[in-house]
């Protein structure tokens, strides 16, 4: 394979790895309440942001990353809990606008405790670059790509073995009959927004040393995870991981080959072409309504 | 207690002035209470410039009428027809490049700088809205939101033209040899644009083409049923809202003498949603008051950072809550049945 | 008046409706009965342009409109109710009504926006025939609500109005009286045959069978999507295979 190529694959894939983060955030929360949470790029932000600054501050690197995955997780049920859950029967643009302000708040909160420079955090095991074939690859991507599959495999096991993975998807399907076998429904509601939200910090965390992260960094990667999910098809996990890598191999072959200038312009043209030929999304299911 | 046999109905309503203004539309707002709405309003725009001390104040009122006309035409297609664009600012930005490019580079002048920039937009929006406005809900917020973000990167991208992320100079407005200066100008012309369109959009709901486009956002099945072309519909209202954007966009651009491809960004698409949700889905003087504390409140929250973020966030948040059809809707039904609670007292 | 012909409808592998013909004849009221899941509603759907049949053909007035769009059989004439009520919540109980008079209006965005002359009195004359014809499907004490503050009993009557407002040739009534007590369906089977005597022909999906023997002067019986009979309400009474069908879904359901 030509080197060039090979490179832009592997930028790619982490990319791609960091946005299926994102996307698998937004459909876990769209498939427990039909939400687009537009706080999601927040939470991924703010999991960097705690872990660097612990690490900064002398706390140990594994128990930094730990900490911040813990506290984005502790916000997300949190946001659910304050934010989201008292307006549960208003409108769809209605709850769109409070997940607008909870990110608004998050990152003003981010900016007053940790002011606007960026942080980042030390590479966990080195920055020489491995040569593979002509190509090099950070150590630090293969965390990053190692962490994506652990996520995946971790949440495919959560779905398909434990009572309460089951109770979650039993609520995407039909929310009332979730309700009358058993399912405690407002835990689940909660326990979704902080699953996405550690599930998006894990990527803020393992991010953080190739590219910093500061308190307005959230904004793009939470709305291309929304495309990443949408490209999909919202609500589908494996249309979420995808629709990610996808995402990000695209988006390095366009700035290798194309043009670096419209490189942030690809993920949207690209759902915009996808939804006009199929408006379900790549992997989603057909609508059905009944009349 | 005896209640008035009136009001036992359900959803029987008293005719209350304020209320027919402040309410959703038809039967409510009475010839009456329209007249009264435009009146206060034209009263408000013509008596304001009185308490503006300086400059800066008649530019705090001029942004503020920008941000309701564009609230408007984004709620003729949000809130009435129930299609939520998540990229209108791009139109705003097209509109107002359209007119900069033209007259910056080609020379032409404004008012014919203007149409071409406004009916390119309508072209556009229209060959958009032919393949996106069959998707629904989050797919079109999706769609709109790639559509919006599309266009701010072209601006900032094609340097040559745009002047790129630093933005470019656009000239003053000049009409048959007569040239807007001055914020105070400027403001007539926003201040009449703004009572304008109120007018149009009011009369436009009011219409039997605005029971349609409720209509279709009420039901689909029913609207089709009923001999309404659902998918011309809403292309109509999608051009109609676009363009109107656009040609604030052209006015704007001139008025601030300088533009960025930020005011097409996916920040001002936001804002223009907020407006329009906060305000009241399907309520023109919702937009308005939507405007009013968009244009208000960044002036105010100032000079604190990082709070400004948080407060703006929390009262996003906690009027959703409290008010989740929107301060004007809410309150105008809680003003109602006070009233109504109040009459049933006095009966007895 | 209508003629379907070897009309088919397959959802996936699922035959919702299968080669079904029968002709309407104009003035009549016409009912489509069976069990549940027989294909009445989907019937009904392709007729009215919701879905597009697989095969076989659908005449009106002579003309193929097999495939046509809702809105272009608004405008020969069709109007129809729904089983699951198609109400918009988001508008007043009239102005619901005054939508089903859409095709009557000049319903111009530009028209609309400046007031065009005589706009404003058609639709005050339009309102006033809306509340005449809630009055007339008997929830004329709703004129001055909104549609989402209206119990479920005034709502079918509503869309009967709205169906009405279009000034229709034939209408289609999906399950009038589902979920209305004793009383309220009474009243919808004098209204039923009182549209028929003005006229209008009427085709009624229905449960309750009293009503559909009483109004109709046709009877078409589905089962699992094929057509099982066609006849008089007398016919239909005594036609054995009917008999089984109806005993032998009602011994399933025991």
């Amino acid at each position: 394979m030509l080197p060039e190529l090979l490179q832009f694959i592997l930028s790619g894939m982490t990319l791609g790895a960091m946005y299926m983060l994102s996307a698998l955030g937004f459909s876990m929360i769209y498939n427990a309440s039909g939400v687009i949470n537009f706080a999601q790029g927040e939470f991924i932000m703010a999991g960097g942001m705690a872990a660097s600054f612990l690490s900064a501050a002398g706390v140990p690197l594994p128990l930094a990353c730990v900490a911040g995955v813990m506290i984005a997780g502790l916000v997300g049920g949190l946001v659910e809990r304050l934010a989201v859950a008292p307006a549960r029967d208003a409108a769809v643009a209605s709850i769109i606008i409070i997940t607008i302000g909870v990110s608004m708040i998050l990152r003003g909160l981010t900016e007053i405790l940790l002011g606007k420079r960026p942080y980042a955090l030390p590479h966990f095991s080195g920055e020489a670059p491995l040569a593979l074939r002509g190509a090099t690859i950070l150590p630090q991507s293969l965390w990053v790509l190692a962490a994506g599959a652990l996520i995946v495999l971790g949440l495919s096991l959560f779905f398909g073995r434990t009572r309460i993975g089951k109770g979650m998807l039993a609520t995407s399907y039909d929310r009332l009959a979730a309700q009358l076998v058993g399912v405690d429904v407002r835990r689940v509601l909660t326990l979704s927004f902080a699953l996405s939200a550690a599930i998006g910090a894990v990527g803020g965390v393992v991010i953080a040393p190739i590219s910093t992260v500061a308190y307005d960094t959230g904004m793009m990667l939470g709305l291309k995870g929304f495309v990443a999910a949408t490209l999909g098809g919202l609500g589908s996990g494996p249309g979420a991981v995808f629709g990610g890598l996808f995402l990000g191999l695209i988006e390095a072959l366009t700035a290798g080959y194309v043009s670096s200038a419209y490189k942030d312009a690809v993920p949207f043209i690209l759902v915009f072409i996808v939804l006009v030929l199929r408006p379900q999304g790549l992997l989603g299911a057909k609508p059905t309504d009944r009349i | 207690m005896t209640h008035h046999p009136d009001q036992s109905l359900p959803g029987s309503r008293q005719s209350s002035i304020l209320g027919s203004i402040l309410g959703r539309s038809d039967a409510r707002r009475t010839g009456a209470g329209r007249v009264v709405g435009l009146a206060a309003l034209a009263a408000v725009v013509a008596l304001l410039p009185l308490l503006l001390p300086n400059a800066f104040y008649f530019d705090v009122a001029i942004r503020i009428a920008i941000l309701a006309v564009n609230g408007i035409a984004l709620n003729l297609l949000m809130g009435y027809t129930g299609q939520i664009s998540l990229g209108h600012a791009g139109f705003f930005g097209l509109g107002a490049y359209g007119s900069a490019v033209l007259t910056t580079h080609f020379g032409w002048t404004p008012l014919p700088a203007l149409l071409a920039a406004a009916g390119l937009t309508a072209v556009i929006a229209w060959g958009v809205a032919r393949v996106i406005l069959r998707l629904r809900g989050h797919y079109l917020a999706m769609a709109t939101l790639g559509l919006g973000i599309i266009i701010s990167i072209v601006l900032g991208n094609e340097a040559a033209w745009t002047g790129g992320p630093d933005g470019m100079p656009v000239d003053g407005f000049s009409l048959f040899g007569l040239t807007l200066s001055g914020e105070r100008q400027w403001y007539w012309v926003f201040g009449g644009l703004l009572i304008g369109t109120v007018v149009l959009a009011q009369n436009l709901i009011d219409s039997p083409a605005g029971r349609a486009l409720q209509a279709l956002h009420g039901s689909e099945t029913a609207a089709s049923v009923a001999g309404i072309d659902v998918g011309r519909r809403k292309i109509a209202v999608f051009v109609l809202s676009a363009t109107v954007s656009a040609m604030l966009g052209s006015l704007s651009a001139h008025y601030s003498g300088y533009i960025n491809p930020g005011i097409a960004g996916f920040l001002q698409s936001v804002e223009l949603v907020i407006i329009v949700v906060l305000g009241g889905m399907a309520s023109i003087y919702g937009s308005i008051f939507g405007a009013v504390v968009m244009g208000l409140l960044p002036q105010i929250l100032a000079g604190y950072e990082g709070w400004d973020s948080v407060l703006f966030g929390v009262i996003l948040v906690v009027t959703m809550i409290f008010l989740p059809r929107g301060v004007v809707p809410s309150l105008a039904t809680r003003l109602r049945s006070a009233r109504l609670a109040g009459k049933g007292g006095a009966a007895c | 008046m209508l003629t379907v012909a070897n009309l088919s409808k397959r959802f996936g592998g699922v035959h919702a409706v299968q080669d079904v013909s029968f002709t309407i004849p104009r003035g009549c009221v016409y009912s489509v009965i069976g069990p549940n899941g027989a294909g009445k509603t989907t019937l009904f759907n392709l007729i009215s342009g919701l879905y597009t049949p697989t095969s076989g053909t659908i005449g009106f007035e002579g003309r193929e409109i097999g495939g046509a769009a809702p809105d272009q059989l608004a405008r020969r004439g069709m109007s129809r109710t729904f089983q699951n009520l198609q109400i918009c919540r988001n508008l007043s109980a009239i102005d619901n009504v005054m939508v089903g008079a859409h095709l009557t209006l000049n319903s111009s965005m530009f028209a609309g926006m400046l007031r065009w002359p005589g706009l404003s009195r058609a639709d005050r004359a339009c309102r006033e025939r809306a509340a005449a014809l809630m009055e007339r499907v008997g929830c004329g004490a709703f004129v001055k609500a909104d549609a989402a503050a209206m119990p479920y009993g005034a709502l079918k009557r509503l869309e009967i109005a709205r169906a009405l407002a279009s000034e229709p040739k034939i209408l289609f009534l999906d399950e009038p009286a589902a979920g209305l007590n004793h009383t309220e369906t009474h009243g919808i089977q004098t209204l039923v045959a009182d549209l028929a005597r003005s006229g209008l022909t009427v085709v009624v999906v229905e449960h309750d069978m009293k009503l559909v023997m009483s109004v109709s002067d046709r009877i078409l019986v589905l089962n699992y999507g094929r057509r099982l009979a066609e006849g008089t309400p007398g016919e239909i009474r005594e036609n054995p295979e009917v008999i089984a069908a109806y005993l032998g879904a009602d011994a399933e359901e025991d």
